[in-house]
């Protein structure tokens, strides 16, 4: 603590005589707690609020209007055409549902990879390795995400390491594709899932475990009634991670996903090439409001208390 | 603990086999750039430096380099500053509606990427560019700064939360002023949570690339966008690769200091 020779500068401070302009204004911010709160929320409200709140609200409301074919100007008129498109082109639910399925695939792939690894950090590691396997699995999220999924692109490229570990078995790597995609979504997304389940068995006391083995219960048993119910909100937490991040990706998918198109790209397209803002902002609805739905589900479960 | 031998052995080799697949990817590129193989065919059959000589040469590269650590210099900047402020409203005052401060500072950052992107490039096209403030490095810190409030707001909170008033009390019953207690007692308490956040916040930025391809002009490329523009050019592979293997060396750095970071705020409570 650092106390002592800042209170003795304030005790000097306090002999000066006549109060100058900063210890009236700091006076009157003593004296008035409300004006302190406004001026303190000001900045970050601004910013927030009317700044950020405002863009999203503007880009959502966008979503509702349409673009001049001839002109390319946005026409701002109410219409639904754009969320019509959406539902009623084949290829748009393709789209739409291949992004949840991807975004379902890899949480099952991380809770399936994660669990058992958090499990063997939290219960079967001796304790004082634990913080080394912490690090060991919080030290790759600060390597940079492109360098990551790049470094998959190589591995995975044709005669890339991947196919020369599979050819003794007579196998081939997955190459460019969806199958590629979760496979780096999953290993992007790994160390999100890893945390929240490990902090959740951490906690989770052995005696409630030995207990239930001592009432006859086999480990299977005790697994599933009851270390599985109370890491349950830990899971659920994890895979809000998981799911959300690879929901909006689009950069993975065209780093290692050969042709395929996930809802990032059609937002994307539309935006970049197309030049049609208000069908973009009708597609990035939907990631939204899944993300909405599955953040009230797992509110049920008392996972948003674990992030 | 009930788990029998057969199952820990399981569990033991199931870690092993994780740990190598996080970790592998990384070798491949850090061996990839002193490949000696142009093609970067696997097994390397020969080493060379040449590769970190041509890509510190490039002018590109270096000027993108220079771009993010401006960009992540600049939005750390503003959002310790954003998120202090948030954090003490918060910590320190009772008001309507400061159960949502949290939601709407962690908004940014739970909303996908792209989400953020369109909704900020469109706001700065409506109302910055009447104003005569194009897309460029202005543009990607505020966009940045968005959403890196939240690395600073949340470390800042905590900390508030843990040491109470009774320090500034005592400030200001030895005779400071307002600005005095938080200059000379609030701040310096402060200050670790501060750098971890700040650490935190220009990693996020560093790294980021959705939000930027959307708030970046042509003059203002980030590593990030740099290298995604090149990932897909074969000639430039060699750059690619020393750049990647570049930033995993680094992102030593930044786990070093955070992990002496929290051992030190280990210490202190």
């Amino acid at each position: 603590m650092t106390a002592s020779p800042a209170a003795s500068t304030a005790g000097e401070a306090a002999d000066r005589p006549a109060p100058g302009p900063r210890r009236r204004a700091a006076a009157l911010l003593h004296r008035r707690p409300a004006l302190r709160l406004s001026l303190l929320l000001s900045a970050p409200l601004a910013w927030l609020v009317v700044a950020y709140l405002g863009a999203l609200a503007a880009i959502f409301v966008t979503a509702f209007w349409s673009t001049d074919t001839f002109t390319g100007e946005v026409v701002r008129q109410f219409t639904l055409a754009n969320f019509q498109d959406l539902w009623h082109e084949p290829v748009y639910r393709t789209i739409a549902l291949r992004s949840l399925g991807v975004a379902a695939a890899v949480t099952a792939v991380d809770t399936a990879i994660g669990f058992p690894m958090a499990l063997y950090m939290a219960k079967v590691a001796k304790p004082r390795y634990r913080p080394y396997l912490v690090i060991a699995i919080l030290a790759p999220l600060w390597a940079a995400y492109l360098v990551k999924a790049y470094a998959w692109r190589v591995m995975l490229s044709n005669g890339g390491l991947v196919d020369e570990a599979l050819k003794p078995f007579g196998l081939s790597g997955p190459g460019y594709g969806l199958t590629a995609t979760i496979i780096v979504l999953a290993y992007l997304w790994l160390p999100y899932m890893i945390l929240p389940v490990y902090t959740g068995l951490e906690r989770l006391p052995d005696s409630l475990l030995d207990a239930s083995g001592d009432l006859g219960a086999r480990p299977w048993r005790t697994f599933r009634s009851v270390m599985l119910p109370m890491v349950f909100p830990s899971l659920v937490a994890g895979s809000i991670f998981t799911f959300s991040l690879s929901l909006g990706d689009y950069i993975s998918v065209k780093i290692v996903g050969g042709r395929s198109q996930l809802l990032g790209n059609v937002v994307y397209d539309n935006i970049g090439a197309a030049n049609n803002l208000p069908f973009a902002a009708a597609v990035a609805t939907i990631p939204v409001v899944v993300m909405l739905g599955y953040l009230a589900a797992a509110r049920r479960t008392g996972a948003l208390r674990e992030l | 603990m009930t788990l029998s031998p057969a199952a820990r052995t399981v569990l033991r080799v199931v870690m092993i086999l994780g740990l190598a697949v996080v970790y592998v990817p990384l070798l491949v590129v850090l061996i990839n750039s002193v490949n000696a193989d142009r093609t970067f065919g696997w097994p390397p059959t020969d080493l060379t430096g040449r590769w970190w000589a041509h890509a510190l040469d490039n002018p590109g590269a270096r000027q993108a380099v220079w771009t993010s650590v401006k960009a992540g210099v600049g939005a750390t900047a503003a959002a310790m500053v954003l998120g202090t402020m948030a954090a003490f409203a918060v910590a320190r005052y009772r008001f309507f509606g400061r159960e949502t401060v949290s939601l709407v500072v962690v908004l940014p950052i739970a909303l996908p990427g792209i989400v953020t992107g369109i909704a900020l490039s469109n706001a700065f096209q409506v109302v910055l560019e009447p104003l005569g403030i194009g897309l460029g490095l202005f543009t990607v810190i505020v966009g940045h700064a968005t959403f890196c409030v939240v690395t600073i707001y949340n470390n800042v909170l905590a900390r508030l939360r843990r040491t109470g008033t009774s320090l500034e009390e005592a400030s200001a019953d030895l005779g400071a002023d307002t600005f005095q207690t938080f200059w000379y007692v609030t701040l310096p308490n402060l200050r670790s949570a501060l750098l971890a956040g700040g650490l935190l916040s220009f990693a996020l930025s560093f790294d980021e690339i959705i939000v930027t391809t959307f708030t970046a002009g042509p003059g203002s490329q980030t590593l990030p966008i740099w290298i995604f523009d090149n990932l897909f050019r074969p000639n430039q592979a060699p750059v690619v690769n020393v750049l990647a293997a570049a930033l995993i060396v680094l992102s030593i750095i930044p786990i070093y200091l955070a992990q002496k970071l929290s051992a030190g705020a280990r210490n202190v409570t």
